[in-house]
């Protein structure tokens, strides 16, 4: 494998070389406040006039200590506490976590908890590409997909708050299955977004698929090769428009992912738009897994065999699924108590930021945000 | 009433004040003028937030006043009200002296804009070449505003700016040259670059230069349409203040007062291209169809258009009024929307009025208004349609990239406006 060209040996953010002329390189702070970098992403950028010549990510502005709380918490007590880490995908946080944990408790929830964990997980995935989809054409300069998005998101939130009363940190799902049978009307509704929602995504189609300047802003802009994503261990929609198809829930299919017949997306070449298309037909695929799972939902228990006290035999786990943003995986180690002795989480967003300086060397600084967007970075996840 | 007054109402020839050195009349048209740019961009500023409002399904300002309408004169007090920041590391002269650049450089445009063929301050010979002149000026105070403010993102939008504004004054500068051609046709061979002899032109030739040797008016009026927005700095150019890149742009240093001057420069300046628009291509102050229909019936027909429009706002004012929910939260702004309405009520039978008593075309004081208030009333309602087309861009466009936007300046527009030239020329002499 050819390692990243993310050589970095020739950034000295300390002097500002000269260019030419009687001219220096300009050094600015790109955040942590900054309305384009999601949150408190601080991005020192080397710039001769507007061309980004290397930049550096300042990470750390959220950090919470999520790992460190997590060795103080039982298992079960753990399990809001990951809803915070990407908020705008809470419910697969949750997911991810639950079945970690199940996994080491070697117990499985039952087929009913299943297919409602892949509607609400589904339903979070558009969620989450709606607010990317919002934020990054904000950033592009485009307003009104902001508002659009929003609004048809705010039909999701309605759903998680019937089903379990909050609408961001859902807190959905526990430790072998659901707390929560769905609420009377909850497959009508899903089956209402269902028809609801794909006159709006050719809504957002029409405002950007063929703009021409947005294909101006996002072809050839930020181009990631298959390699490079490889290296970097980028995944996601990020490595899938790079066209690698790997997606989680086929290559190590979870939950029920095994019983729906859905495809995964690919770019040819890496670059904004490619993301902004694979986004834009993952949204339509994930209609198609809810569809198929909201008709063949199976009767019966909600919640698997799992003990008052959840307390896991000695041994260490590893589990990731796919998360809107790509990989999120948990690596749990347990030392036999009700603590886990070792929470690692690997989140999606703090890798593919990695690929950030590989993408926008040599592009202007307007590419720079509209890289960021891309990315679909929360800084919640990056900073833990 | 002294002489200077009474003799310029009274005059039939129509001449600007200018024109007939009557130094009063230009001064107050000078602060009519003023106020009148003033509350239009007072009014602009309410009507973008709300249409981007509703472009963006949400309701824009709804709290101060009835609908928001009082919204635009609470934050030009809060902005008065602001403390003035000056940052210590800034030039303190020149970051004082760059927003009212900009401004002035606005304003002084409106010296020269024609809203009827003697309601303008003074008609220039070289009238089109000194807008172009003094609107271009307006970079000036934005190059130097990023320049004072001694900040990076500032110096970034200055450059972009400036950068932008000379590459798109060339297409602009091509496309104004043909409409300036066409002004020469059927004249024997004497054109004029004065605003109000090119909207006569127009009236002469019997067309609007927009469709002028078709598609050739119509090609130059897009090209300036585009370096329009691009020249004052409107989305999808506002590279300048790019809200995303840039955080604000070359005025992110300031704020308060000095901020609004920046902001009340910038709409005066989308007014004063539209205007220049209007009155190149659109017929400037002319009503449609002036010479087709041009019999005394229906000057009396289209002089109750500005009438009927004020009732028009009055009716909709009225029709809020009773929308209004009934819970007497809603008391106050109730009566003022319904206070609203009957100005705006009072406006129209005043204009109604004044339609009906001059319809005789003679030089009654009250035919003179008339007149005017026509002239005036079709200008501006030309003006108004390209103001609605900013927000509808806004709306709806993504924000071109700094080398993008000026490939399409240098590559696409100049092409093409120099084509237009060559060929506007070609067959202006062919018909000729």
């Amino acid at each position: 494998m050819s390692s990243p060209t993310n050589d970095r040996s020739n950034l000295d953010l300390e002097t500002p070389d000269k260019t030419y002329l009687d001219s220096n390189e300009l050094i600015i702070n790109m955040g942590p406040q900054h309305p384009a970098t999601h949150g408190v992403l601080r991005v020192i950028l080397k710039l001769d006039g507007e061309k980004v010549l290397g930049t550096e990510c300042v990470i750390g502005y959220l950090h919470r200590g999520v790992e460190k709380i997590a060795e103080n918490r039982t298992y079960t007590m753990f399990n809001p506490y990951v809803d915070r880490m990407d908020y705008v995908a809470a419910v697969s946080n949750g997911l991810g976590y639950c079945e970690a944990v199940e996994k080491l408790l070697n117990v499985e929830a039952p087929p009913r908890a299943k297919y409602i964990r892949v509607i609400l997980t589904e339903l979070n995935r558009i969620a989450s590409h709606q607010l990317w989809l919002g934020t990054h054409a904000l950033d592009i300069g485009a307003m009104t997909p902001l508002f659009y998005t929003f609004r048809d998101r705010e039909e999701i939130l309605k759903i998680f708050e019937k089903y379990c009363g909050a609408r961001l940190t859902t807190h959905a799902f526990r430790i072998g299955g659901c707390q929560y049978e769905t609420y009377a009307g909850f497959e009508k509704d899903v089956k209402n977004f269902l028809a609801f929602f794909p006159p709006k995504i050719d809504e957002y189609e029409a405002l950007l698929t063929t703009n021409r300047i947005w294909l101006e802003r996002t072809k050839k802009v930020g181009v990631i090769s298959r390699a490079d994503c490889i290296a970097l261990g980028v995944t996601g929609p990020v490595l899938r428009a790079s066209g690698v198809k790997w997606d989680l829930r086929k290559a190590q299919p979870y939950e029920a992912y095994s019983d729906f017949d859905f495809e995964i997306p690919t770019g040819e070449n890496g670059d904004t738009y490619d993301r902004y298309m694979v986004r834009m037909i993952e949204m339509r695929q994930s209609l198609r897994i809810i569809e198929q799972a909201v008709n063949g939902i199976p009767e019966g228990p909600i919640m698997g065999k799992v003990p008052k006290v959840v307390k896991p035999p000695v041994g260490e786990i590893y589990h990731s699924i796919e998360a809107p943003k790509g990989e999120l995986g948990y690596f749990i180690v347990s030392d036999g108590s009700t603590q886990p002795y070792r929470v690692r989480v690997r989140p999606p967003s703090f890798v593919n930021l990695q690929a950030l300086d590989v993408m926008v060397r040599g592009l202007l600084v307007a590419d720079v945000v509209a890289v960021i967007g891309t990315l679909d970075i929360v800084l919640g996840e990056v900073d833990r | 009433m002294p002489n200077f007054i009474m003799s310029f109402l009274d005059s039939k020839a129509a001449v600007t004040p200018g024109a007939a050195g009557n130094q009063f009349w230009a001064l107050m048209y000078v602060l009519i003028i003023f106020a009148g740019v003033s509350v239009a961009v007072i009014c602009m500023n309410w009507i973008e937030r709300k249409a981007l409002a509703h472009f963006q399904v949400r309701l824009g300002p709804m709290r101060v006043g009835p609908h928001g309408l009082l919204q635009p004169i609470a934050d030009a007090l809060k902005l008065m009200l602001k403390e003035d920041i000056i940052p210590a590391e800034a030039d303190q002269f020149v970051f004082w002296v760059a927003p009212l650049i900009g401004l002035l450089a606005a304003f002084t445009v409106y010296t020269v804009i024609p809203f009827g063929p003697s309601q303008a301050v003074s008609d220039m010979n070289i009238g089109i070449l000194f807008m172009l002149g003094v609107s271009s000026l307006g970079v000036l105070g934005i190059v130097v505003a990023g320049w004072a403010s001694n900040s990076h993102y500032p110096l970034i939008g200055a450059l972009r700016s400036s950068a932008q504004m000379v590459s798109y004054e060339v297409a602009m500068g091509l496309a104004v040259v043909s409409a300036i051609l066409m002004t020469s046709l059927n004249t024997s061979g004497t054109g004029t670059l004065s605003m109000i002899g090119i909207v006569q032109a127009q009236q002469q030739q019997g067309i609007w230069f927009i469709f002028k040797f078709f598609p050739l008016g119509l090609i130059a009026f897009a090209i300036f349409a585009i370096a329009m927005v691009a020249e004052v700095n409107r989305a999808p150019f506002d590279l300048a203040e790019a809200e995303s890149e840039l955080t604000a742009g070359f005025h992110t240093e300031y704020s308060g007062l000095r901020w609004s001057l920046f902001m009340l420069a910038e709409y005066a300046a989308m007014i004063a291209v539209s205007s220049i628009a209007v009155t190149l291509w659109l017929g400037g102050w002319m009503r449609p169809f002036p010479n087709l229909l041009h019999a005394a019936a229906w000057d009396f027909i289209f002089s109750l258009f500005p009438g009927l429009t004020f009732g028009g706002l009055a009716a909709i004012a009225l029709i809020g009024t009773a929308r209004m929910p009934a819970h007497s939260f809603f008391k106050i702004q109730r009566a003022g929307l319904a206070v609203f309405a009957g100005l705006l009520g009072f406006i129209a039978l005043l204009l109604l009025a004044i339609a009906v008593a001059g319809r005789s075309a003679d030089a009654s004081l009250a035919a003179r208004f008339n007149e005017g208030i026509g002239y005036v009333y079709w200008f501006v309602l030309k003006v108004a349609v390209f103001m609605y087309l900013f927000i509808w861009y806004r709306a709806t466009w993504p924000r071109y990239r700094f080398d993008q936007l000026m490939r399409v300046g240098w590559k696409v527009l100049l092409p093409i406006s120099l084509g237009v030239l060559i060929l506007t020329a070609v067959v202006g002499v062919i018909v000729s």
